[in-house]
């Protein structure tokens, strides 16, 4: 790997790290995980002037059950979200993630900071409702997912915070299901779909489902969920429902993938994602 | 197979086991030495400006900022160096016909022609910093038009990739025998398809680099290649220096799948610059430099008719090739479709066969061998034909391929294009693989599957293929007229100690050949592989070689090794029956001994003799001192494996996605020297192949830009895209070199494409696609199935 030149400081606190991304200046980056990053400085297609490296930074991995919510430390790698045995559709679409290596150094405050709209996590973390905390020199607030996502790759972080927690909700007692569709199971999603449902007596309460490279941003499918919630949740409504899940796209063509092919694709997804979680599968 | 299995004979012989590779512990414990792992002195580095443009002029170079840098030494253009005695070598071209062929320098002299195409040379004392200073360097380019597509290159108006040729035709070429047309004729069926063998890359593990060292009017280079006697031998020409005063090292090379089979603009560069600043230089590919400037493979498309008789008698095969050659010929650019028309009948008799081959430049890095080279474009081409003909007739696949092979009887057969084939048993390999499929748990489980939305389907490809490359007297001048034939040597070496040393001309890159060679000469010396010591891929030792490739390292290398060792022997039963006052016809080699036959306890043991003959002091009257023996191999014929292969797919009608399920592959390289070595380059070649059919592709968008760059986007398939093997073997020896050998290091690319491919469309037959062309990705399948459908893609 041959990067442009950059200087790099490892912060020992999240203070450090903010005051160091403040003296870097504009083109200081955090360093999480460097599994979006360093590829891409790699290419030169990021020039960093700064890096500042959460490596040593105490407090920031680890997840704990608090209150109806997960707190996950943004340090935390996608192989513990993938390895642990409540978080659910979090952890099911972590294990997703690229390869083993990959999932062993990411993080998800990474992940989900980098913005890319092919990843995993955003469009889970939008589903779930979920939010971050993001600290700065002004001090502390929370990001609501819905306002994190702004466009390709960007997000609603300041160059100077550094996102220290990430909160879902547990959602316990809703289904879920997450379909990937990739080429390779290395690739970033072509498509995915992530659903959460809640039912009783065998009618859908609610349900949120999420759009993964169907934007430039991670989407919910609200005509998906507004057409199943009330309806009995079988084979039909979800079938019917999951007829809106391209509506309000715009996904990006490619080498590997048309608009109509990837609205297509989003159908199909998602009344597989919506019939796993409904357990129908 | 295992490592531990036992010899099929139960003696102790080394040659038909599973020895574990003598090269592994090196290689899996990081001990290997590439060309990157190596420092000199003062070395300095380099790194490449290259075009950006498909098409340019090259209006100016301002390395000014570059060279103002204090790490920078040196900046290098096409201009500087006018003293460079010829352009780089395009080696092999169809004989008898006229072949357009332009200059090809290591720095672009006025246009560059492709995306990648180099520009300067950076020389300076850090690699960070050479790579910062090429992008000092401006160049400014007029954009010329550029032409991407072969055969709007052949349009009359169509852009020209070289002006000056007047044409973007490089060549035309026929190879067959026959007629055609009357075979056609005569047919009841005639089917015709447009079949597309794509673009795609050798993307070995490691990529190339080079270390260039000229020191007191001598040059050393090392160089990540598979040939490093054609290296000297080139250079010496381009530098005007004498071969003899060049060293060309091979070190351990981390794959080369014929991405290395090829003499690069960086290895004369280097050279180049080296002799002009008198210090060593280094250049480290990068991946995204391999995707653009080592060369690719296949890129052909052909119009194919076959034609039969109502009872599937196949009456012609024509085949019309559009190869889109890039745009410079390089070391074998022009032969590759050639080679695969040698064997455009497959293993078939068909009496009417003829290939027409259009050469054509494209403004894309050139195309030249990728494993297999021509042969797996043609056993594409007959293998889909023959299913596509086969459902044209209502005959199933393995009914038509029994009606039309070459009966086990007829070899040695001579085929419609003039070859001979050496041996073969089509119906055996074919009738072991129908052993393995249990159809009717095929049809269940399609049955079960089909609720599911998941359409199953099996295809098969029954292939032979040409290797040993390549005899003097069949393909040389006064043959088929190439400029040379391809021998091989060997230098057997005994030392006092009983240890062996082999030198090999062939120049094995991951192939495990250290310890197949060693298997050879372990039976016939009577000694452990583990005191055979194989060296290779180095011009300063040894005698002339000329590398590995085209699956020839076993056939060629290891039958010359074989025969020097035969050799030695010779010489060693001379000594021994001296020695024992026995008869020299009367010893043999048993165990770890020469002894006399029907005495065991009389004889000697390797140590033994290699004393003898250092410390000459009771050696047969005339004898020389000393052990050793070299040969040179030139093969009568060429050797041709062949096999069976199947593949079962799952393909999910909703979204286009095929899986593989299941592949088996019944494949025949002569008798086994390692049967686990056998598996490995199988597994690897299906590999390469099931990454053709399914994922891998080299993309240029219609301005000619490389969309492919990086392995994001060239998808290469991992363990978890491909099932697993199921491999078994048939050995059919082959009568042209005495081990029976036939070469293994291509089969799997060359038999497997065709069978994923008839397997996908069998698939979905029954949802209206009759045909489909790679690569079968997902969105090109499900947009068949709705065209199929009748419905236009939403």
């Amino acid at each position: 790997m041959i990067p442009v030149d950059f200087d790099y400081a490892v912060a020992e606190s999240v203070e450090d790290a903010i005051r160091l991304l403040g003296a870097g200046g504009e083109d200081a980056k955090l360093l999480a995980g460097g599994h979006s990053l360093i590829p891409l400085m790699k290419l030169r297609v990021a020039v960093p002037t700064m890096l500042v490296d959460l490596r040593n930074v105490q407090g920031l991995s680890g997840l704990q059950r608090d209150n109806g919510s997960w707190r996950i430390g943004a340090m935390t790698v996608h192989s513990e979200l993938e390895h642990h045995p409540d978080l659910g559709l979090m952890g099911r679409a972590a294990g997703t993630i690229a390869d083993p290596q990959v999932r062993h150094c990411g993080t998800i405050g990474g992940s989900l900071v980098h913005g890319d709209p092919a990843s995993d996590l955003p469009a889970v973390l939008l589903a779930a409702g979920g939010s971050v905390t993001a600290q700065g020199s002004g001090g502390r607030r929370t990001i609501e997912a819905a306002d994190l996502f702004k466009d390709y790759m960007t997000t609603s972080v300041a160059p100077d915070e550094v996102v220290t927690a990430v909160h879902v909700p547990a959602l316990d007692g809703w289904g879920y299901g997450y379909q990937k569709f990739n080429r390779r199971a290395e690739d970033w999603a072509m498509v995915a779909v992530c659903a959460l449902v809640s039912a009783r007596d065998g009618v859908c309460e609610d349900a949120r489902v999420g759009l993964t490279h169907m934007a430039s941003t991670p989407l919910r499918a609200t005509a998906v969920e507004d057409a199943l919630r009330g309806q009995p949740l079988d084979a039909g409504s979800i079938a019917k429902a999951a007829e809106h899940a391209a509506q309000d796209t715009d996904p990006p063509g490619d080498l590997n993938a048309t608009p109509a092919y990837k609205r297509h694709l989003a159908r199909v997804l998602c009344q597989r994602a919506l019939t796993e979680a409904a357990g129908l599968s | 197979m295992t490592a531990t299995e036992a010899a099929p004979n139960g003696a102790a012989l080394h040659v038909g086991r599973s020895l574990k590779r003598k090269e592994d512990p090196r290689l899996i414990t990081g001990r290997a030495r590439y060309v990157d792992d190596m420092s000199l002195p003062g070395l300095l580095h380099a790194a490449i400006v290259r075009s950006p443009e498909a098409h340019a002029r090259i209006v100016s170079i301002d390395a000014s900022a570059a060279l103002a840098r204090d790490d920078v030494e040196m900046v290098l253009t096409g201009e500087d160096m006018a003293d460079l005695q010829s352009p780089l070598p395009c080696a092999w071209v169809p004989p008898g016909t006229e072949v357009a062929n332009p200059p090809h320098w290591p720095l672009a002299r006025g246009v560059v022609n492709h995306v990648g195409d180099a520009v300067a040379l950076v020389v300076g004392t850090d690699r960070y910093a050479v790579v910062d200073a090429a992008e000092d360097v401006l160049v400014e380019y007029e954009t010329l038009p550029a032409i991407v597509d072969p055969k709007a290159a052949l349009a009359e108006g169509a852009p020209l990739v070289h002006g000056d040729l007047g044409s973007n035709k490089a060549y035309e070429f026929s190879l067959g025998g026959g007629d055609v047309e009357a075979g056609l004729a005569e047919a009841d069926v005639v089917v015709q398809r447009e079949i597309v063998n794509h673009r795609i890359s050798g993307a070995p593990i490691e990529p190339r680099g080079v270390i260039a060292d000229y020191r007191a009017g001598s040059l050393t280079i090392h160089s990540s290649t598979q040939v490093p006697h054609f290296l000297r031998l080139f250079l010496s020409l381009m530098l005007g220096m004498s071969e003899e005063r060049i060293r060309a090292v091979a070190p351990e090379v981390g794959g080369g799948f014929g991405a290395k089979l090829q003499i690069y603009g960086e290895e004369a560069l280097l050279a180049y610059a080296s002799r002009r600043l008198q210090r060593p230089i280094k250049w480290i590919e990068t991946r995204s430099e391999h995707m653009q400037v080592s060369h690719h493979g296949r890129d052909q498309i052909a119009t194919c008719r076959m034609g039969a008789r109502s009872d599937g008698t196949i009456t012609a095969f024509h085949v019309q090739i559009t190869a889109d050659l890039g745009a410079y010929l390089m070391l074998l650019t022009p032969v590759i479709p050639v080679l695969g028309a040698f064997v455009m009948g497959g293993c078939y008799a068909i009496p009417n066969v003829r290939t027409d081959i259009t050469g054509v430049f494209t403004n894309k890095m050139a195309t030249d061998a990728i494993r297999g080279a021509g042969r797996p474009e043609a056993t594409h081409m007959v293998e889909v034909m023959i299913d596509q003909l086969a459902s044209e007739l209502g005959m199933s696949p393995p009914a038509i391929r029994r009606k039309n092979f070459i009966p086990k009887e007829s070899f040695p057969a001579e085929v419609a294009t003039g070859v001979i084939y050496d041996s073969g048993d089509y119906h055996g390999s074919l009738d072991k693989l129908m052993g393995k499929l249990d159809v009717e748990a095929f049809k269940r489980e399609q049955a079960e599957l089909r609720e599911r939305g998941i359409y199953r389907g099996i295809g098969l490809s029954t292939y032979t293929e040409i290797c040993g490359l390549a005899p003097s007297r069949i393909v040389g001048p006064s043959g088929l007229g190439l400029q040379t034939g391809l021998w091989e040597s060997a230098m057997v070496r005994v030392h006092i100690s009983g240890a062996v040393t082999v030198y090999s001309g062939a120049s094995p890159h991951g192939q495990g050949l250290d310890t197949s060679f060693a298997q050879i000469v372990a039976d016939r010396l009577g000694v452990d592989p583990e005191v055979i010591e194989v060296i290779h891929g180095d011009t300063g030792t040894g005698p002339q070689g000329l590398g590995t490739y085209g699956s020839r390292s076993l056939s060629v290398g290891g039958e010359a090794i074989a025969r020097a060792t035969a050799k030695v022997a010779e010489k060693a039963k001379a000594i021994v029956a001296h020695e024992l006052e026995a008869a020299a016809q009367d010893i043999e080699v048993s165990g770890d001994r020469f002894s006399v036959k029907g005495s065991p306890d009389r004889g000697m043991s390797l140590a033994e003799v290699a004393g003898a003959a250092y410390i000459p002091e009771n050696l047969p009257e005339g004898m020389e001192p000393g052990l050793e023996e070299t040969t040179f191999y030139d093969p009568e014929n060429f050797v041709f494996p062949f096999g069976a292969h199947a593949a079962i797919v799952d393909v999910d009608a909703a979204t286009g996605k095929v899986t593989v399920a299941r592949y088996i592959a019944i494949d025949d390289c002569g008798p086994a020297v390692n049967p686990m070595i056998i598996d490995g380059q199988i597994h690897g070649g299906i590999t390469h192949a099931i990454g053709q059919a399914l994922y891998e592709r080299v993309h240029y968008d219609d301005d000619g830009q490389l969309v492919t760059g990086t392995f994001v986007d060239y998808s290469l398939p991992s363990a978890a895209e491909v099932p697993m093997f199921e491999t078994d073997r048939t050995e059919t020896p082959s009568p042209s070199n005495s081990l029976g050998v036939k070469g293994v290091g291509e089969a799997g690319t060359i038999g497997a494409s065709a069978a994923v491919t008839n397997a996908v469309i069998d698939a979905i037959r029954p949802l209206g696609v009759t045909f489909m062309n790679m690569p079968l990705t997902p969105v090109r399948v499900w947009e068949a199935i709705e065209e199929a459908k009748g419905g236009v893609p939403a």
